[in-house]
């Protein structure tokens, strides 16, 4: 109910704005009518360009010569092109930082995904209240906000001697990675056919087989879709390195950009080719696995 | 099961308990916590600043659903159509989503730089002005950073949802003579109502955790204009050294969490029921 009121006034300036008071919202639906993809095609480019802006900025401005920086018009490509400020940031420690969130990233999405389809298959497929019990504190697990935890994680890895190591950012990861990763396994185990599990159990499988042979096959799709979002999560993680690791080669790469920031501040086309170089492996991977992204975070928070 | 729930209690829930515990210590992270009772509760809670800080975040949480709820349905509701090129906008449209908050702090952090920033294209004097060290703007410039990093997120949501709801009704209500604003408001908004729901809780529990763009952007200055509660914490805990007060800030944050998420739980049966009574 209160949405339809605050959608209001952005739906009346939009209509005020665009020629034809079409609400995009229907236009694709009903496949009638060729102006309406013109309108709905202007919005839609409207907030490209807000979206593309910064990013066009970033790449122009890291490959502007340092000193042309001051000088130049900030939306003009540069005059003379250079990767000088790409070769400055590799060369300073670039690799370790990549390395070290290789590290982080993949070992967090093993171990979580691992973990969490045993859990999933335990929660679907138990009756216990017990099982419904610790469903539901997982879910609460949603609300908790990871940086009320940053204080004791440090006091607590600390005192176990892990602080300072790529351990103690793995720990805390995979803990708040579980809630999301099991939400989504369970409602996609959900959906397979109990008749599947009662022929198979006939055939004598016990549960191992039937994780194996029949869950793990039928859930590839949603656990790719995990562990690609729990990887993006991870590899873009600030709080948990920032707070447990100190070391310059213990730092993961949102935290090199952040020294960098301070390293190159007079330097703002390094700083920015930083930024480009950071994201360029979650690049490929996001055109690589867009589809199976998309897919499975709506089927996990959809519902 | 055994081991999810023995890694997400070991650092999820377990840490939340030693964080309730510290709040009775004082302690600067070094040597080891000493207790004192209710102190850091009785200066926090006597402490202007905290109330500065729940306000500033009050501020966000609600800013941040004004603007990206309608922007994200908007554009979800959009990008759910067959537009031509639709593929590739969406592609584009959700690039926010993998870039790290850390990059996208550098990267607006540069375009608006009153000096050498982006404001200089336009020739206008106007858009150039310092807006991250401005007292008056800083925390609504923070708060657009944050709706272009996020509104990407909800609009899948919405796109998704929107994809779901039967052709059917918008044949059966063209039939009926609905125009196209009227459907929009009549059919898509209702039958979104679940999804709205959902992501209003994911954006508001979200508001609570806004910290690295905070940090990176402004370090919650000029003065204290953007510190907010999260990084409040942070700085009372690791700049100032004051664990023991931070880890009461610690607390305020996971109660405020916790009690919006079961509030808006509840307000979403509420609403289940209600749109089945109603039979959409």
């Amino acid at each position: 109910m209160v949405s339809v009121q605050n959608e209001s006034p952005v739906a009346t300036a939009r209509r005020a704005t665009t020629p034809t008071p079409t609400p995009t919202a229907v236009s694709g639906r009903s496949r009638n009518g060729k102006h309406r993809n013109v309108v709905g095609g202007v919005a839609a480019w409207i907030w490209l360009a807000v979206v593309l802006l910064p990013v066009y900025y970033v790449v122009i401005t890291s490959i502007t010569q340092q000193g042309a920086y001051y000088t130049r018009n900030p939306l003009a490509p540069p005059a003379k092109p250079t990767l000088d400020s790409y070769l400055l940031v590799l060369k300073s420690g670039f690799g370790v930082y990549f390395t070290n969130s290789l590290i982080v990233t993949l070992s967090t999405v093993v171990v979580t995904t691992i973990v969490c389809l045993l859990a999933a298959y335990a929660i679907v497929r138990s009756r216990k209240k017990l099982v419904r019990g610790v469903y539901s504190l997982f879910l609460l697990g949603l609300a908790i906000p990871l940086q009320a935890t940053v204080i004791p994680l440090f006091y607590v890895l600390g005192r176990v001697g892990l602080y300072d190591t790529l351990a103690a950012v793995v720990l805390p990861s995979i803990a708040f990675a579980i809630p999301i990763t099991v939400l989504i396994l369970v409602n996609f185990i959900r959906d397979i056919p109990g008749e599947l599990f009662e022929s198979m159990r006939v055939d004598g499988a016990g549960q191992w087989t039937l994780l194996w042979n029949l869950v793990l096959p039928l859930s590839r799709s949603a656990l790719a879709t995990v562990s690609i979002y729990n990887a993006l999560q991870v590899w873009n993680g600030f709080l948990l390195p920032l707070v447990l690791t100190q070391s310059d080669n213990r730092r993961v790469l949102p935290l090199a950009l952040w020294n960098f920031q301070g390293q190159f501040s007079i330097n703002v086309p390094a700083t920015l080719a930083a930024v480009v170089l950071s994201l360029l492996p979650i690049l490929v991977l996001y055109l690589l696995a867009r589809r199976q992204l998309v897919a499975g975070l709506t089927a996990g928070a959809g519902r | 099961m055994l081991p999810a729930l023995a890694m997400f209690l070991a650092f999820a829930i377990i840490p939340l308990v030693i964080a309730l515990g510290l709040s009775f210590t004082s302690w600067d992270g070094l040597t080891a916590p000493e207790f004192n009772g209710i102190a850091n509760w009785v200066s926090r809670l006597t402490d202007p600043l905290t109330y500065h800080a729940l306000w500033l975040t009050f501020q966000v949480i609600v800013l941040s659903w004004l603007i990206q709820t309608p922007m994200s349905v908007l554009i979800g509701v959009f990008i759910a159509g067959k537009q031509r090129y639709r593929a590739v906008l969406a592609a584009l449209y959700f690039l926010p989503l993998i870039m790290s908050s850390a990059a996208i702090a550098i990267a607006f952090k540069a375009l608006l730089d009153p000096n050498y920033g982006v404001g200089h294209a336009f020739g206008l004097s106007v858009l150039s002005r310092d807006w991250l060290g401005s007292q008056t703007y800083a925390l609504y410039v923070v708060i657009l950073v944050i709706a272009w990093q996020f509104i990407p997120f909800h609009s899948l949501l919405y796109q998704a949802a929107a994809r779901q709801i039967p052709g059917s009704l918008y044949e059966a209500s063209q039939i009926d003579g609905a125009g196209r604003m009227r459907q929009f408001f009549s059919i898509t908004l209702p039958m979104l109502r679940n999804t709205i729901v959902t992501s209003s809780t994911l954006m508001i529990v979200g508001s609570l955790t806004y910290f690295d763009i905070v940090y990176v952007l402004t370090q919650g200055g000029p003065g204290y204009a953007t510190r907010i509660l999260p990084l409040d914490m942070y700085l009372t805990g690791f700049s100032a050294s004051d664990l023991g007060n931070a880890s009461v800030l610690a607390v305020i944050l996971v109660i405020i969490g916790l009690a919006i998420a079961l509030a808006l739980t509840r307000l979403s049966g509420f609403n289940r029921m209600t749109s089945d009574q109603e039979g959409a």
